[in-house]
């Protein structure tokens, strides 16, 4: 089996596994209750905030909050600083290319009454910043830029964009759930108001993730309960998954630099391969894109039977921009955001790629590729 | 092949999509059916050899999902050996039935098969009244 999936999914670190089992078996406690088993798990928790914070150069622990899953800090992100600003202004504005955790809830503020942006991007999925210029307004609050695609693997100029963001007096968010562990982030060199990170694609447990909130940010909860992280995400914290997510945190601020550098070589191989492919073309950024990422669109052919070949011939699994693994049945808003036509879009194939790929893996991928593709050609009346 | 789902779809589905009947083209067939549109990333082709009007020969050709290969697939299946009659009656319905169902979302565009299997036959029927008239008609 090749596993080329991992911006949808990244198995747990076993060493992760082994540092959190502790929290699933002995260490049970409530982090909100007041005897010795609680006060533990408490710890847990903070010492997972010191370490996610320190891998994004937060100021301080206290401005990361905790939070279910990336799309929950998404919309707190969004929906939270959208809706605690209103009185400055109803406006906001977010990248075309941004995830449908982000696009969703900005879609349902518009039917609240605020006034929606998108920002256009150009063919290799950059944001147009001369557009955001432009369209920011003194009544706009927050602008969502991910740092970057987890579809076209290209790595926006956050920096830039959030000089621009401010000099208007607006916040920036960051969804960098693709991004984060895999490229080096600084929120406060970068300018980042507001960032999305993932416990599971950092190498972590799913259900946790977080959202950093810089000094001073605004945001009002989406989640009033019990008053858990400073009542911005209140429930019980899942502190085996916090406590995971810490670890993975520690390891990839270790990490990061060799094993990128690993995985970018055996990925840079991987593209070189698949474009010997007749009618293969890269999509996303040739150099601004993430060290482990790989996305190409392949004429005549559609991409959810590359998928199912792929995997059932092969045992290679990848994704796909393809309407036919979508409810809509639209292709990509990315594909089609970066200017390819709807019968480009279908054929899109993602690989992205983890610790688990080698050198090895590029041959197979190459061959299984060119098969897929030679059959797939041979059935199609294109 | 491991055996896990895959995208929802039956055994039937990952069979027809692995093991396609009838793929190609026949020289000089005797109905065409083209329906779909590569826009929608769904377009399907089936052809036909009809003798007394009953279909001996049938190929299909896919550009489309794994769902698109396999309804193209039965449906080639299913009209073989049938009087144009009654492969006019095969449903999408049908082809769906036949590959033990396929999962809701895939129902509308990648089910085709049977629209292209009677267009093919329309064709064909169009051009036998082309070629009654070319007899009947006296050469001016």
């Amino acid at each position: 089996m090749v596993y080329l999936d991992h911006a949808s999914s990244v198995p747990v670190d076993p060493r992760v596994l082994a540092f959190a089992g502790q929290y699933l078996k002995e260490e049970y406690g409530n982090p909100s209750s007041l005897y010795a088993l609680g006060l533990s798990t408490k710890q847990a928790v903070e010492e997972a905030r010191v370490q996610v914070a320190a891998l994004v150069h937060a100021e301080t622990p206290s401005t990361i909050v905790f939070t279910g899953s990336a799309t929950e800090s998404n919309n707190l992100a969004v929906r939270g600083t959208a809706l605690r600003n209103r009185k400055k202004g109803k406006s906001i504005l977010v990248s075309a290319i941004e995830h449908v955790s982000v696009l969703n809830p900005a879609k349902d503020l518009q039917k609240q009454g605020f006034d929606l942006g998108f920002v256009p991007v150009d063919r290799y999925g950059v944001v147009d910043l001369g557009f955001l210029e432009e369209h920011l307004a003194p009544e706009t609050t927050v602008v969502s830029v991910h740092y970057a695609n987890d579809e076209i693997g290209t790595v926006e100029p956050v920096r830039e964009a959030a000089a621009i963001v401010h000099e208007k007096g607006a916040y920036l968010h960051v969804n960098a759930t693709a991004a984060a562990g895999r490229i080096p982030i600084d929120v406060q060199k970068d300018g980042i108001d507001l960032l999305t990170l993932s416990g599971n694609d950092l190498g972590g447990p799913r259900g946790a993730a977080a959202l950093y909130v810089g000094p001073g940010v605004k945001v009002q909860t989406v989640m009033p309960g019990g008053g858990q992280e400073k009542g911005l995400r209140s429930g019980t914290e899942n502190v085996f998954a916090i406590a995971g997510m810490g670890e993975a945190a520690r390891i990839a601020a270790l990490e990061m630099e060799d094993e990128m550098a690993r995985e970018k070589a055996v990925r840079d191989s991987l593209i070189k391969e698949v474009l010997t492919i007749e009618e293969s073309y890269l999509t996303g950024h040739p150099d601004f894109r993430l060290p482990n990422h790989a996305s190409f669109r392949l004429s005549r052919i559609e991409g959810e039977s590359i998928l199912l070949n792929l995997d059932t011939f092969f045992g290679i699994q990848v994704a796909t921009g393809s309407a036919c693994t979508s409810r809509t049945l639209e292709p990509s808003h990315v594909l089609l955001a970066i200017g390819l036509a709807h019968e480009e879009a279908h054929g899109s194939v993602v690989m992205s790629l983890g610790r688990s790929n080698t050198l090895d893996d590029v041959p197979l991928v190459g061959r299984a590729m060119k098969e897929t593709v030679t059959r797939l050609r041979s059935i199609s009346p294109l | 092949m491991e055996d896990r789902p895959q995208i929802g779809y039956s055994k039937k589905v990952m069979d027809h999509f692995m093991n396609p009947r009838n793929v190609g083209d026949i020289e000089n067939a005797d109905g065409i059916g083209t329906v779909g549109n590569p826009v929608c990333g769904d377009l399907m082709q089936v052809s036909i050899r009809v003798e007394n009007d009953i279909i001996t020969e049938i190929k299909f050709k896919t550009f489309g999902c794994g769902s698109a290969i396999a309804t193209a697939s039965m449906v080639t299946e299913m009209a073989k050996g049938k009087h144009i009659d009654e492969a006019l009656k095969i449903t999408r319905q049908d082809v769906a039935d036949e590959l033990e169902g396929l999962p809701p979302v895939k129902m509308h565009c990648s089910n085709l098969a049977a629209d292209a299997l009677h267009e093919a036959i329309k064709d064909y029927r169009a051009k036998k009244e082309g070629r009654k008239e070319a007899i009947e008609e006296p050469a001016r």
